[in-house]
């Protein structure tokens, strides 16, 4: 922590990674699980966004939809055809909690690409915590469902009989990778980008460069509104996967 | 960000404020963070399951619905429309057929009736003719008579002129032989 002092004299400056500080929202101190901090901020305003979008949009049940309806209507159609054409039609009571999950990351993905802003889905330890939801309640999901016939996942009857032992044990890693995969992707492509932009604004500090820069940030910019609404679908279809599998675990 | 602060709140931040290393895989802050996504997601959850979704989804139905029978009742008026037309269509068949009647029947009352009246005046024409020519064969008559009468009448005088005396009875059969003659 100390011995860097000398870090702050220099003409440039990268600070990338502040932008992803947690820090309590009203004056200082350490962060407790209860603090209030900027991470609650941003959560509580994407459940703002979704009540606006989904709540008070839809509130005139229009038959021809305003454009805040079609928002949540599409939105709507979008995630239920995905669990639907994905994890087939009995995942559908599932629903819900997918549309919650890609509600919550699409808004948080999408707050986060406001200038100063904090965005939540870029810590493993939000994403994390999604993808290991996700990973336990597949998984209990599966046994239920199939009780031991569930674990007829991993033994490929396709496959001839020598290999299927080795494919075993390659599918059980795979599927206990599963989490980490689903939450590194969601977190580190949020990171990465966000990153990527502080970089390119601080060499924007230097006049000669700084129009480069600025058209470097636009670039970015819309990239990271690309990759904000696809890591979200990513995600979403990705437990819809993992939900197909564990309703029909069989091959 | 990068106020200075006095105090360290944490081992991911430096002594000026700035992130060591990357702040997303500090530990410091993770049971902040899940305790804040666990309400989040339960708040969103309960907000779409309970208020968003299904409303969405009464919309949507409500919608289909309404195409539904919309288009079901385009499809009725449709075939009402058809039938109407037929109807249309019977109806001036119908028309045109009454229409044909009706001038076929005016043509034959007035062939009848030119047909009487030229019956009868083709009889009133031969009774005129049959009565002219009765006047023809009396007036004939008559002019015979009178020839015979004037030829009679000339004879004498020019026999008297000549120096002859006529007498009647040889007068009259004279005459008569010519006459005949």
């Amino acid at each position: 922590m100390a011995g860097n002092a000398d870090v702050k004299d220099e003409g440039l400056v990268f600070h990338p990674m502040d932008q992803f500080i947690v820090e309590p929202l009203f004056g200082v101190g350490p962060v407790h699980w209860y603090t209030v901090t900027n991470v609650t901020l941003w959560m509580a305003l994407s459940v703002v966004a979704l009540l606006l979008i989904m709540v008070v949009g839809t509130s005139k049940r229009a038959l021809v939809p305003s454009r805040a309806q079609s928002i949540g209507e599409l939105a709507y159609g979008f995630v239920h055809k995905m669990v639907e054409d994905v994890a087939g039609k009995d995942a559908v009571p599932y629903f819900p909690y997918v549309m919650t999950l890609f509600m919550f990351i699409v808004l948080s993905n999408f707050l986060g690409l406001l200038p100063m802003s904090f965005t939540t889905t870029s810590h493993i330890a939000v994403t994390a915590v999604m993808a290991m939801v996700v990973f336990l309640s597949v998984t209990i999901i599966g046994f239920a469902k199939n009780g031991l016939g569930f674990l007829s996942l991993f033994w490929i009857s396709s496959a001839p009989l020598a290999l299927r032992p080795a494919l075993a044990l390659i599918e059980i890693i795979s599927y206990f990778v599963r989490p980490v995969s689903h939450s590194i992707r969601l977190a580190g492509n949020m990171m990465a980008g966000h990153a990527v932009i502080k970089v390119f604004a601080a060499f924007a500090g230097v006049a000669l460069i700084s129009p480069l820069s600025v058209v470097a940030i636009t670039a970015m910019y819309a990239l990271e509104t690309l990759v904000s609404f696809i890591q979200a679908y990513v995600f979403a279809i990705l437990t819809c996967v993992y939900l197909k599998d564990a309703l029909h675990p069989h091959h | 960000m990068a106020t200075k602060t006095d105090v360290s709140m944490s081992t991911c931040i430096d002594s000026y404020g700035s992130a060591i290393g990357m702040p997303q895989l500090c530990t410091d802050w993770a049971s902040n963070q899940i305790f804040w996504l666990v309400v989040t997601l339960v708040a969103i959850f309960f907000v779409l399951s309970r208020l968003a979704l299904p409303r969405i989804s009464a919309v949507i139905s409500e919608r289909q619905g309404t195409i539904t029978n919309d288009l079901a009742a385009a499809e009725n008026l449709k075939s009402e429309a058809a039938q109407a037309e037929e109807a249309y269509k019977k109806a001036l068949e119908d028309a045109r057929f009454e229409a044909s009647k009706i001038i076929e029947s005016a043509k034959a009352e007035i062939k009848q009736e030119l047909d009487d009246a030229i019956e009868k005046a083709d009889a009133d024409i031969s009774v005129k003719a049959s009565a002219s020519e009765e006047a023809i064969a009396d007036i004939r008559k008559d002019a015979l008579v009178n020839v015979k009468s004037v030829a009679k009448d000339i004879t004498s005088e020019l026999v008297t002129i000549l120096g002859g005396k006529v007498d009647a009875k040889t007068l009259t059969s004279v005459v008569n032989a010519k006459m005949k003659g």
